[in-house]
């Protein structure tokens, strides 16, 4: 009996298998399948492309943005004329689009972390009026938000000739918000070169400070001392240089305002729309990240001592941060992306520009690649930042 | 029994005391709930001045200056503006709304064939609702018929051309129709397609794995504008001479691409929490990949992760009316197109539709995430505490 069982076994050895079923075998023999499915496919898509460009005669290539753009636009921060290339219309794009995410992210960002904290709220009728707000705007496409604000509310404002006057001279009127252009004189620059030194200065005091603090055990007041310094130095350099700024009014003409600066009404609704639509989800974020943070933590603070704020402030907030970074980074990004929505409203973003670009130069694969790369690029850094970020956050374990 | 109650013992029951405060009575309830505090109190106070700004004026527009009945913009205009309202009025249009609805719905589709898409929409209720409530038996047949047999047969209801039905083109077909039907087509198609991709990205093939890496990060790092403009543009540039392809079937391609990628990400955070024990346990009983998959793996991850896929639908619920911009008649944008139209412009019908289209998204989408709350109370087999 033994016997039988020790030369069952001595003959065993590896098990002969059929290939068929060898899982080896298997996975390779479909990975080349895959590999030469895509192959195919996309040599068939790029021969189509190329037989279908040379039908409608349009050259591949990105020259074309070197040729004469011969459109305006509307909101641009650089220098732009109709004699610009397709290039610098594409690049007035972009920045566009940066300073919507820009602006928009920080506005949200604020609303976001109010109405969180709003819903958290032990008072009944703010914890209500948070959720209706989040229940609202979760649930209504943001295209129509933006829409809501630009034929809604933004175009129902008086005509030029009927322009609001606010104060400090500037206009509200339906092509958008005129106010006063700051003109900076001679020597201008040592202002900014201030704010810079009073930045870093704040930066050193704040180490400095900690320092101490974790020695002494005494405290700073850094935020004055830092206050002081960011708003007060410049405030100084301003006098000290005679104060070297002017204003261009706005003048109220009949049909138009001349001079002065203006904010476009396609600005206003995309920027509104974006930071009201992304705030809901942001508020949502910073309620679960609240609220994940055990009850415990907060009673041991307490414990110890510290004051609510100093609680919120040191115990609840940095642990609630680890929570809230990562979905708070595609948030970011959504807005991001969304910004791409102001085509709807001829807001002169990316899209919009590339798309008027496309229709002009028929140059579909070119601009559409542009797209991608610029958005991937966009992607791709601030996840880059938001991963740094998150890991100096991160709960530093043994 | 006396020595058995001794004098430490208490001899006769405490009277009871009050109700806490807070589940006293109404004013106990109110100063628990919205002046604990004096911070609290300010804020209540603020709170009520808002509410006390904002709703008389937004329900008198809303309804009591509102304009309910007429059948042109004269009922919506003021004397100055070529109506019948006095001066400084303003209120709700909803005799546009009124008189339009059936466009919003239908869009431009025929008249007299307008019973197609109505039936279709009966079918659409009939088959959906046995599928939504948990207790109505034979799932199974139930899902064949609706993910099936339902869009082969609304199909051809609504384009005809077959039976003797006059054929409607789909430039036609317009209004919450088109949004409906972009919705549950890009449902159907990026569900399982979300699947394959969550598993060829945990898939241990490099050359799958690479694959549906890059194409849900690309995807997931554009907008969707770009997506719709890819499929809009260079979809026709992909196929051979010759070759066309309906513009609501390039918007059906891009937005069930586009849902697919985020689909996937949420069914792999599912997939991530499953304990390995589960997988191995499945090889042991000697069960192949795909049987692991469908009978002990996805099962579970995907009851984890009913919130997010519920999410995800809502979002391409939303994202629907971004079709507008590729020149196609979805609701949003029917709502919009008569913003432009002589007989209702008005100062006040912009604002108006889009309330109303507002409202009928947030209808959708509200209760969409209401199910979704239910189902995964209903689904609970106490994983959780």
């Amino acid at each position: 009996m033994t016997d039988h069982a020790i030369s069952v076994s001595s003959h065993r050895g590896e098990p002969r298998v059929s290939p068929i079923y060898d899982p080896k075998v298997r996975s390779i023999f479909f990975q080349i399948l895959t590999a030469v499915i895509v192959v195919l496919v996309t040599w068939s898509i790029s021969h189509n492309v190329s037989v279908n460009l040379a039908r409608a005669n349009i050259a591949s290539g990105y020259s074309f943005l070197a040729g004469r753009s011969g459109f305006d636009i509307g909101f641009a921060m650089i220098s732009y004329s109709s004699d610009s290339t397709y290039g610098d219309a594409l690049l007035v794009g972009l920045i566009n689009t940066i300073l919507i995410a820009i602006t928009g992210i920080f506005t949200a960002t604020i609303i976001g972390f109010l109405i969180g904290i709003g819903r958290l709220s032990r008072n009944w009728l703010i914890a209500k009026l948070c959720t209706v707000y989040v229940e609202v705007f979760r649930n209504i496409p943001p295209l129509l938000v933006i829409f809501f604000w630009y034929s809604g509310v933004l175009s129902s404002l008086p005509q030029v000739r009927d322009s609001l006057k606010l104060p400090f001279n500037m206009f509200l009127n339906n092509r958008g918000l005129a106010f006063p252009k700051p003109l900076w004189g001679d020597g201008a620059y040592l202002i900014s070169v201030a704010v810079l030194v009073g930045v870093i200065a704040t930066l050193a005091i704040a180490m400095w400070a900690k320092q101490r603090q974790m020695r002494t055990g005494k405290q700073f007041h850094t935020i004055w001392a830092g206050a002081g310094l960011i708003v007060g130095l410049p405030l100084l350099t301003f006098l000290a240089l005679g104060a070297p700024l002017s204003f261009d009014y706005p003048i109220a003409g009949r049909f138009n305002l001349s001079g002065g600066s203006v904010i476009a009404p396609e600005f206003v609704a995309l920027y509104l729309a974006l930071s009201f639509y992304t705030a809901a989800f942001i508020a949502e974020i910073i309620r679960a990240g609240i609220r994940g943070v055990p009850k415990g933590q907060s009673e041991a603070s307490f414990a110890l001592g510290l004051q609510p704020s100093t609680t919120t402030r040191l115990v609840v907030i940095p642990q609630a941060m680890r929570i809230i970074i990562p979905p708070l980074t595609s948030q970011y990004l959504n807005l991001t992306k969304n910004s791409s929505l102001g085509v709807a409203i001829g807001f002169p973003e990316l899209v919009s520009t590339g798309g008027t670009t496309m229709n002009q130069t028929g140059q579909a694969v070119e601009v559409i690649s542009i797209w991608l790369v610029v958005y991937l690029t966009i992607s791709i850094v601030t996840s880059l930042f938001m991963n740094w970020f998150n890991a100096k956050m991160a709960l530093v374990e043994r | 029994m006396a020595d058995s109650n001794p004098s430490y013992v208490r001899h006769e029951m405490l009277p009871a005391q009050p109700a806490p405060i807070a589940t006293g009575n109404i004013v106990g309830w109110i100063r628990v709930n919205l002046l604990a505090t004096p911070k609290d109190i300010v804020l209540t106070i603020l709170a009520l001045a808002v509410l006390a700004l904002a709703i008389p004026p937004a329900l008198n527009w809303l309804f009591l200056q509102a304009s309910w009945f007429g059948s042109d913009r004269s009922v919506c205009a003021t004397v100055v503006q070529g109506g019948i309202q006095p001066d400084g009025w303003k209120g709700a249009c909803w005799a546009f709304v009124k008189d339009r609805f059936v466009q919003f719905i239908f869009g431009r589709f025929p008249l007299d064939e307008r019973w197609r898409p109505i039936l279709v929409i009966v079918m659409l209720i009939a088959l959906l609702v046995p599928m939504l409530v948990p207790k109505v038996p034979r799932k199974g047949l139930n899902a064949l018929l609706l993910f099936i047999v339902f869009p082969i047969v609304a199909f051809f209801l609504l384009h005809g051309n077959v039976f003797g039905l006059e054929r409607v083109e789909t430039p036609l077909w317009g209004g919450l129709m088109v949004t409906l039907i972009l919705s549950f087509i890009g449902i159907g198609v990026s569900f399982p397609l979300g699947i394959l991709l969550a598993l060829g990205r945990r898939s241990k093939m490099p050359v799958i794995k690479t694959l549906c890496v890059t194409f849900i990060e690309v995807i997931r790092g554009v907008p969707l504008i770009t997506v719709l403009f890819m499929a809009n543009v260079m979809l026709p540039l992909f196929l051979p001479v010759g070759w066309t392809i309906d513009n609501l079937l390039r918007a059906l391609v891009a937005v069930a691409l586009f849902t697919s990628a985020y689909m996937a990400e949420v069914i792999r955070g599912g997939l991530q929490a499953i304990p390995k024990g589960q997988s191995e346990g499945a090889d042991s009983l000697g069960l192949g990949y795909w049987q692991k998959m469908r009978l002990i793996v996805l099962p579970q991850a995907i009851k984890l992760v009913i919130p997010g896929i519920v999410n995800t639908f809502i979002g391409l619920f939303k994202d629907t009316s971004l079709v507008s911009i590729i020149g196609m008649f979805d609701f949003l944008n029917i709502v919009r197109l008569n913003f432009t139209d002589t007989t209702w412009i008005t100062p006040v019908t912009p604002i108006t539709g889009l309330i109303f289209a507002g409202f009928i998204y947030w209808l959708f989408c509200f209760s969409m995430s209401r199910y979704s709350a239910f189902m995964e109370r209903h689904l609970d087999t106490a994983h959780k505490r």
